[in-house]
């Protein structure tokens, strides 16, 4: 089981934070991995918002392999983004890790976001097939304002290899995974967070019910719905297909991969749209055991459970600042001037969310709807 | 006075041209010593293979003090076995069953050559049942390997809740549902002008389609009032096809309606009553079933036989009494898939107002997927209802049972494959039948089937043999079904033979049957970490010992 540390906070900090509430956690996590996930830049990012970020790892051909296909494809590199690279024994260093930061197409300029998030969408996964035989290119995401670090390796060495604790990279959200390496190859396509045009999520757990999603994500028609390293990645796209494409508010997430029994959705006022939900979105629900921890493009943070609750997970913090974790230890490391007593443990019925700038922490519970 | 050498000619001729008992299916060992000639198995015999007779005996006995041997004819009553084809016997066991002394039983003759004569008159056989292939199906090899341990915890059957149901109805697309948000809620748009298809919220298993007129009166009503039971006192909502030639109107114009799926079928028996109760009806029939084809015998119509056709049966079919009542093979009145399908289909919804589920239901076939195609594309078919050469049947030819149709396992899934390819698995339900506990597994095959891709299974001749004993078996044992004769009145309308049937017990059994189903099917979902929805399409989870079928379904090969 991995081990989950997310934190928004209307200040940056520095993802060395969530590494540290990770390695609190650390009897969760077997150092097979790690995924960094940053939302909202700040540093040397807070002036490139505007400009798509492409995040990944390459070898030397590859790279210029990538910068060639960009070059060609109209993108026009503002920044490239590398972190000092330490070496620490035990992590085998690629040639190069990288956030570039593009400006678009000239004929994308005036485009609506839509569309240029198709763009960037497309241009991530051409770039993922043409690296994914030799492993030359991989890219994690490709997104204005989303910088993302995957490698193998324990959670704090990772920090210390990235030289993250030089506090140049920050955010005011993120999402951290400590993998547990299970049923997959280390492969840093399964490693957690997965992001997908402003919705990243990661999860831990298995997902029973993988394939049948992962046919019905697949056969949806929306690009981007490939992949699938890891059985968690179907969680992201469920997001963003919720949200995104069927244009649901973010609680209904919750109500697609739990959904309530018959003889409980009698007390919600939309019953009727439950009822409708609950027969034409039953191949994406869920069987856990899963834990949910992700965040939407306006910011919003949200931790959801499985119907059973078969995965521990704790949510609290102060307003200005909270905190996402698989364990209470993860919060105290995080948080530590919280008050205690109000911290969230969301059972089954719990969808926790925390707007953008961590002002609140707002339990919704399935069961009573609005 | 002929010749004598004439004489034994002749005889010898006749005889020669009688079959030896090596050639019939099922020999019957009686045992002399422990027989008291009560006569009770040649009464209860339905075919009358077995006949008392007499056996002359030679005896020699000495009675003085010194051996004087003498010799004396004695008559013995005997129980025999007659070598008539047409009163062969059928493994039924009857004789067996009613035997005080344990002194009589059928023995299976695997070298019959019971085929080669059965065509009397140039009549072909037909019998009841379905296909005598009695090795395991793949159905029965394929296994649940993907277990839940450690990495993630595997579900307890006992303490978790499940959700043991599925869809019965066309559903929308969530793409093209009538949803608007407002203030952060999702409301359905009234405004909308999307129809929204009827959709039942079903157990998944169902009572395949077994009609009244197959049935006894006792087996009808036992299944009637197991299914009422499982809904309404135990919540588990337990549906049941009525196979052609109508319900009995009392039954149609009743509450309990919802809880059966008519079947039209085509020779239209029984409708003329359906549609004269349609304005007394006080709820809608769970679903309409159009029935273009069954498993056990593709390419046939329905049959029943004269000496079924009595006073009820007359009555709910609206036919005289006495005469055979055959459906043609296909519906006549039509003439092409959009025919025969699509306007069928409008023509039912819109007899109930577009409130019941629409579906066909067809034989196994290498073209399933054109039809399957072809309701894809209509927005009003509720499912595809697939019934593979493993079914059964009341009454059909031999050679339709055993060597016509397709299995049912590749057949649904190369359609549910066909519809995620098209992203419809979710929109069309596959319902499966045909062969599903052929082998006792009930909740076993039918688990297997949702996870090859059927959303709810079809079962009816397993339920003949676990809720009222039925004797048939894929040795061709009993399947007397067709001639009215079953011993143990459950396809009969005699009611010399149906009285032997409790239908309290058949309802009694039904029910224990449901509720063992259902904790068969938690203890198979459970481990593999499945309980909050049914695993439709949960291939990797299956895994069978045979290359070829494993990559034939895309499952998982394991040895």
């Amino acid at each position: 089981m991995c081990r989950l540390a997310a934190i928004t906070a209307s200040e940056y900090f520095s993802p060395m934070e969530n590494i540290h509430a990770l390695e609190t956690m650390k009897e969760g996590h077997d150092g097979s991995g790690m995924g960094l996930m940053l939302k909202r830049l700040g540093g040397f990012a807070e002036p490139l918002k505007g400009y798509p970020a492409l995040s990944g790892i390459c070898s030397a051909d590859g790279l210029k392999e990538l910068d060639g296909f960009m070059k060609a494809r109209g993108f026009r590199e503002v920044h490239m983004w590398s972190p000092k690279v330490r070496p620490v024994p035990g992590i085998e260093k690629k040639d190069s890790y990288f956030a570039k930061f593009y400006d678009y197409p000239s004929r994308y300029k005036e485009s609506p976001i839509k569309e240029k998030e198709a763009l960037l969408l497309q241009t991530r996964l051409a770039l993922r097939q043409m690296g994914e035989k030799d492993e030359s290119i991989v890219v994690f995401s490709f997104y204005p304002d989303v910088l993302t670090l995957k490698e193998v390796g324990d959670p704090l060495a990772l920090g210390e290899f990235f030289g993250l604790e030089d506090g140049q990279l920050k955010a005011k959200i993120v999402l951290a995974q400590g993998r547990q390496n299970t049923n997959y190859d280390i492969n840093l396509y399964a490693c957690h967070p997965f992001f997908i045009q402003g919705f990243g999520s990661m999860t831990n757990g298995e997902n029973t019910a993988f394939v049948p999603i992962r046919e019905y994500l697949m056969s949806r028609g929306v690009p981007g719905y490939t992949g699938y390293q890891s059985d968690s990645e179907v969680f992201t796209h469920i997001l963003h297909y919720t949200v995104r494409e069927l244009g649901f508010p973010l609680s209904y997430y919750k109500d697609i991969i739990t959904p309530l029994k018959r003889g409980e959705m009698e007390a919600r006022t939309d019953r009727e749209a439950l009822m409708l939900m609950r027969q034409s979105l039953r191949m994406l629900v869920i069987d856990g055991p899963n834990c949910i921890i992700g965040f939407t493009p306006d910011g919003s943070c949200f931790m959801a459970q499985d119907s059973k609750k078969l995965r521990p997970g704790a949510v609290g913090g102060v307003p200005g600042k909270y905190a996402f974790m698989s364990e209470e230890c993860g919060l105290d490391k995080a948080v530590p001037q919280r008050d205690r007593s109000l911290d969230v443990f969301p059972m089954k019925y719990d969808f926790v969310t925390v707007p953008s700038d961590a002002p609140e922490v707002k339990v919704w519970n399935q069961l009573k709807g609005f | 006075m002929e010749p004598v050498e004439g004489f034994l000619s002749l005889n010898l001729k006749e005889k020669n041209h009688q079959l030896t008992l090596k050639e019939f299916p099922y020999t019957v060992n009686w045992r002399d010593d422990r027989c008291t000639r009560c006569g009770k198995c040649t009464a209860v015999c339905p075919v009358k293979a077995i006949v008392p007779s007499v056996r002359v005996e030679r005896v020699v006995s000495s009675e003085g003090i010194s051996p004087t041997p003498k010799v004396t004819r004695k008559v013995t009553p005997i129980v025999s076995q007659v070598n008539d084809i047409e009163r062969y016997c059928t493994g039924c066991a009857m004789c067996q069953f009613v035997c005080p002394n344990a002194a009589i039983e059928p023995e299976f003759n695997p070298e019959h050559k019971f085929l080669q004569f059965k065509n009397k008159g140039g009549d072909a056989y037909k019998r009841g049942g379905r296909r005598n292939d009695p090795g395991p199906s793949t159905l029965d090899k394929l296994k649940f390997t993907r277990i839940s341990m450690l990495t993630d915890p595997a579900l307890d059957a006992g303490r978790h809740e499940f959700h043991l149901r599925t869809f019965l109805g066309r559903i929308l697309p969530p793409e093209g549902l009538p949803l608007k948000a407002e203030g952060g809620r999702l409301v359905v748009d009234k405004a909308s002008d999307v129809f929204v298809p009827p959709v039942r919220e079903v157990y998944p298993i169902m009572i395949g389609s077994m009609s009244v007129g197959a049935l006894s009166p006792p087996m009808w009503e036992g299944l009637a009032m197991g299914v009422a039971y499982l809904n309404e006192e135990l919540g588990m909502p337990v549906v049941m096809a009525s196979g052609e030639g109508g319900m009995p109107p009392r039954l149609l114009k009743s509450r309990f309606l919802k809880y059966y799926i008519l079947q039209i079928a085509s020779g239209y028996f029984g409708w003329d009553e359906i549609i004269r109760s349609l304005p007394h009806m006080v709820e809608d029939p769970a679903a309409i079933e159009i029935k273009y084809g069954q498993g056990a015998k593709p390419g046939d119509g329905g049959l029943l036989m004269s000496y079924k056709v009595l006073k009820l049966i007359s009555s709910i079919r609206g036919v005289p009494m006495f005469v055979d009542l055959a459906s043609p093979p296909t519906h006549q009145t039509k003439y092409s898939i959009e025919e025969a399908v699509a306007k069928m289909i409008q023509s039912m919804s819109m007899a109930w107002g577009f409130r019941v589920p629409v579906y066909p239901k067809i034989s196994g076939t290498r073209t399933a997927k054109a039809v399957l195609n072809n309701l894809a594309r209509n927005p009003y078919a509720a499912a595809l209802s697939i019934d593979g050469e493993d079914g059964g049947t009341g009454a059909a030819y031999n050679v339709s049972m055993d060597k016509m149709g397709h299995p049912i396992a590749s057949n649904i899934r190369e359609c549910y494959l066909d519809l995620v390819k098209q992203g419809k698995q979710n929109e069309l339900p596959l319902i499966a039948a045909g062969g599903i506990g052929k082998k006792g597994n009930l909740a076993a095959n039918a688990a297997a089937l949702i996870m090859l891709g059927a959303s709810m299974v079809s079962v009816g001749k397993y339920l003949m043999q676990a809720t009222a004993g039925c004797l048939g078996d894929e040795n061709n044992r009993c399947n007397l079904c067709n001639t009215g004769r079953c011993p143990r009145g459950i396809t009969t309308q005699d009611p010399k033979l149906y009285r032997r049937l409790d239908s309290s017990r058949v309802a009694e059994r039904l029910v224990d049957v449901f509720k063992a189903a259902d904790t068969e099917l938690k203890k198979i979902f459970a481990p593999m970490g499945r309980s909050t929805e049914l695993p439709i399409g949960m291939s990797d989870g299956l895994s069978v010992s045979d290359k070829a079928i494993a990559e034939r379904l895309g499952i998982s090969y394991v040895c």
